[in-house]
């Protein structure tokens, strides 16, 4: 049988995805360059060296039907600097983003701004006479939630850190 | 005792028992050269074109199981490989590219020569790697030889500056090694072999479908042994001919596009596809939608991500061909079940009627040569023991119908990227490989030319290839696509200025013969064949508008075939 589009099966997922891989060069342009190569969505994407300095942990969400997601997952093990992958979206998992937004505020605004930033459990990290530097960090929607409390005011600059995701349970990835 | 980089290098080489390089010389790769100049146990072939040396390899490779070994330098020389890396990446064949580079303080300043090769080959190879470091190349070697044979073989870059090839280290060759973030070997999953085997000896309407990777996983063997205890028909890809013979009763011709009507029609009414180093490509399937439709369908396949790729599968097996079909043979030695003998026979009678066809029939008292004719001569004359090369093109769908392969490795030809040049240089490898073998290329007027340089490299070392060139003054599959698709409108397919090939040829000092008349085929075969130590370029004029049949057009059904 072969794969049907547009039924219901074929419902395409966000999926956010966890590797581990060989910190060397290179190693990001082959993920990043599979994802290219292949067509494949990629939404966000994140990487640092790990506390082992010669892994990186590299966090990744991407959307698309069950089979496309589990060939995305197939190819990147495949890649030889890949030593381990784990979908989170299989498992229960916390997912973290962090957001860092230049915003105006002038006045009366600057109450408003800081009333913001407390509701979402934020901070003010740095300011000027008419701006703030505020840092949110949660999920995906309580980001997205952030941005919404914001869209009336005049944001200079925004930036994400793109997610951060780990199972929950005692056990580690590698 | 220290030795230098490019020491080392040789030394990696001989300790992998690699016998042939095959290169072309240049700036950045000198110290290598200089290496290569003071010592004989590993022999550098020069080549003509880069591309040539990357074919000849890849042709060593398929025709032993051995990885092949090229030395390009850096900048155009890297480039110039690189469609036979891809050529190799394709069809999955274990090689080695060494690629020169500008010393390690220019790179990323666009020095003379300059090419990042490592972000160039990167989606065309199985890994690559930049040596940073002299100490760093003996390992960097044996990881390149262990993941360009392993798993699911491919080719493998080591991009070296020259800097590093003359600085001077202590070597030793590690004996072994562990990456751990590569791991081919995987466990056989027993529970799926079993209701594999249950689902095969249930079939009603079975059908073996085998690729490439049983000849890749060198399980030939096991998979005739099964096929026979198992009475069911088989067919193949073309990378996989050879795999089982094609002159047994079970086997019922290649599939795909320019398959026979038995084996596709064969495979549309299937109930149990047992889909063995294959990986369903486009070529084969037809139209995905209309695939195999009352199939339930069993996948080995040493690569994961080649199970449910394109075609959903119901029992997935992910691992070494030899292994698996070894484990299916145990099981159905113990499997209490019974085959439905009736309705297998049933199921034969059907192919039998399906064969009757002779859907590969053409017109054999033609005036003009027909290339059909020529390939089955060929087969005739040398009992289908030659290794056979080939281009791209009518010629090398021809060669696949009519010259029936009873071994494996014999049948050298580039099925996924459909390189045109493949074919000469590949038959050099080959012929340096199996020195005492007869080495055929089946080539068409427009292929040849793409590589035809290598003609020089075949008279420095002596090689006697016996070229078929089926030569119809037209890039044949491009018209037949124009004639059926594009209403004989036939831009730019027409071969115009060929030259005389029979006096190139002889330019290069080979022999050459023109032959144009069908009562002449055979009598030129056998003096070209009698030339033992000659490279004899047989150039056929061979009808201009031949078509290949059957053929199943883009978008049509496995069972949606043209017929002659
Ligand atoms: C490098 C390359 N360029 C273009 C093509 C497209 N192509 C496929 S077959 C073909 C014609 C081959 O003509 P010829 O070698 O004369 O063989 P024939 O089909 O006539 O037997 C072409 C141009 C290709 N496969 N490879």
């Amino acid at each position: 049988m072969v794969y049907e589009e547009n039924t219901t099966d074929a419902v395409e997922m966000r999926h956010i995805i966890s590797i581990i891989l060989e910190n060397e060069a290179g190693a990001l342009s082959r993920v990043a360059g599979l994802f290219s190569a292949r067509a494949y969505n990629i939404e966000s994407l994140t990487v640092a060296p790990t506390d082992d300095p010669s892994l990186s942990r590299m966090t990744l969400v991407t959307s698309g039907t069950d089979e496309v997601v589990e060939q995305v997952c197939k190819q990147l093990n495949k890649l030889i600097d890949v030593v381990k992958l784990v979908n989170l979206t299989d498992d229960v998992h916390v997912e973290r983003e962090l957001i860092l937004i230049k915003v105006q505020a002038e006045n009366e605004q600057r109450d408003e701004v800081k009333r913001i930033v407390d509701i979402f459990h934020g901070q003010v990290i740095d300011m000027t006479d008419t701006t703030y530097i505020i840092e949110v960090t949660g999920d995906s929607e309580k980001i997205d939630a952030v941005l919404k409390a914001l869209e009336h005011m005049t944001m200079l600059e925004v930036e994400r850190s793109g997610q951060l995701g780990m199972c929950r349970g005692d056990k580690g990835m590698v | 005792m220290e030795l230098t980089g490019a020491e080392i290098i040789i030394e990696c080489l001989k300790a992998e028992d690699i016998d042939y390089v095959f290169g072309y010389p240049g700036g950045a790769v000198l110290h290598i050269y200089d290496a290569f100049y003071q010592q004989e146990e590993v022999q550098h072939i020069l080549v003509r074109h880069e591309q040539g040396a990357t074919h000849a390899a890849d042709g060593y490779a398929r025709s032993t199981g051995k990885p092949g070994v090229v030395l390009v330098t850096s900048g155009p020389g890297a480039t110039n490989a690189v469609t036979g890396i891809a050529t190799a990446y394709m069809d999955s064949i274990p090689m080695i590219v060494i690629t020169g580079q500008v010393p390690s303080h220019l790179i990323g300043n666009d020095a003379f020569q300059e090419v990042d090769s490592v972000g160039i080959t990167r989606p065309i190879v199985k890994h690559n790697f930049l040596i940073e470091d002299v100490k760093d190349i003996a390992m960097v070697f044996k990881k390149a030889f262990y993941v360009a044979t392993t798993g699911r073989p491919g080719p493998v870059v080591i991009d070296i500056p020259k800097d590093i090839t003359a600085e001077k280290t202590e070597f030793s060759y590690p004996s072994e090694i562990n990456m751990r973030s590569y791991n081919p070997v995987v466990e056989v999953h027993t529970g799926q072999i079993k209701r594999a085997v249950d689902m095969m000896i249930g079939a009603e309407r079975p059908m073996i479908y085998t690729g490439g990777g049983v000849i890749l996983g060198n399980g030939s063997e096991q998979l005739r042994q099964m096929t026979r205890k198992l009475g069911f028909p088989i067919t193949s890809t073309l990378m996989g001919l050879g795999a089982y013979p094609a002159s047994d009763k079970q086997f019922v011709g290649m599939l795909g596009m320019h398959g026979t009507y038995e084996a596709n029609m064969g495979m549309h009414h299937c109930d149990v596809l047992i889909a063995i180093g294959a990986r369903f490509d486009d070529r084969v399937t037809g139209n995905l939608e209309k695939f195999c439709p009352g199939a339930k369908i069993i996948h080995v396949d040493v690569d994961p991500a080649s199970i449910s790729k394109n075609v959903k599968v119901d029992v997935p097996i992910v691992g070494e061909v030899v292994q698996v079909l070894e484990e299916f043979l145990a099981a159905i030695d113990k499997t209490k079940k019974t085959p439905n003998t009736a309705a297998l026979k049933k199921w034969w009678n059907q192919i039998d009627e399906w064969r009757s066809q002779d859907c590969l029939k053409y017109d054999r008292d033609s005036e003009i040569i027909k290339p059909q004719f020529v390939l089955e001569k060929m087969f005739e004359i040398t009992k289908g023991e030659a290794f056979v090369t080939s281009d791209v093109g009518q010629h090398q769908m021809f060669a696949a119908q009519y010259y029936g392969f009873d071994e494996p490795r014999r049948w050298i030809n580039s099925g996924g990227l459909g390189t045109m040049g493949f074919g000469l240089p590949a038959a050099m490898g080959v012929q340096l490989a199996h020195p005492d073998d007869l080495v055929m290329c089946v080539t068409g007027e427009a292929s040849i030319q793409m590589c035809i340089q290598e003609l020089a490299t075949c008279r420095q070392y002596d090689l006697p290839l016996k070229i078929i060139n089926l030569n119809n003054r037209y890039m044949g599959m491009v018209r037949q696509w124009q004639e059926f698709f594009y209403e004989k409108r036939y831009a730019m397919s027409y071969m115009n200025a060929l030259p005389d090939f029979v006096k190139l040829a002889e330019s290069y000092g080979h022999v050459g013969i023109k032959v144009e008349k069908p009562a002449d085929v055979v009598p030129a075969l056998k003096e070209a064949l009698s030339q033992k130590d000659r490279l004899v370029f047989l150039d056929f004029i061979t009808d201009q508008e031949e078509n290949v049949y059957p053929m199943i057009p883009a978008g049509a059904g496995l069972n949606e075939m043209i017929l002659v």
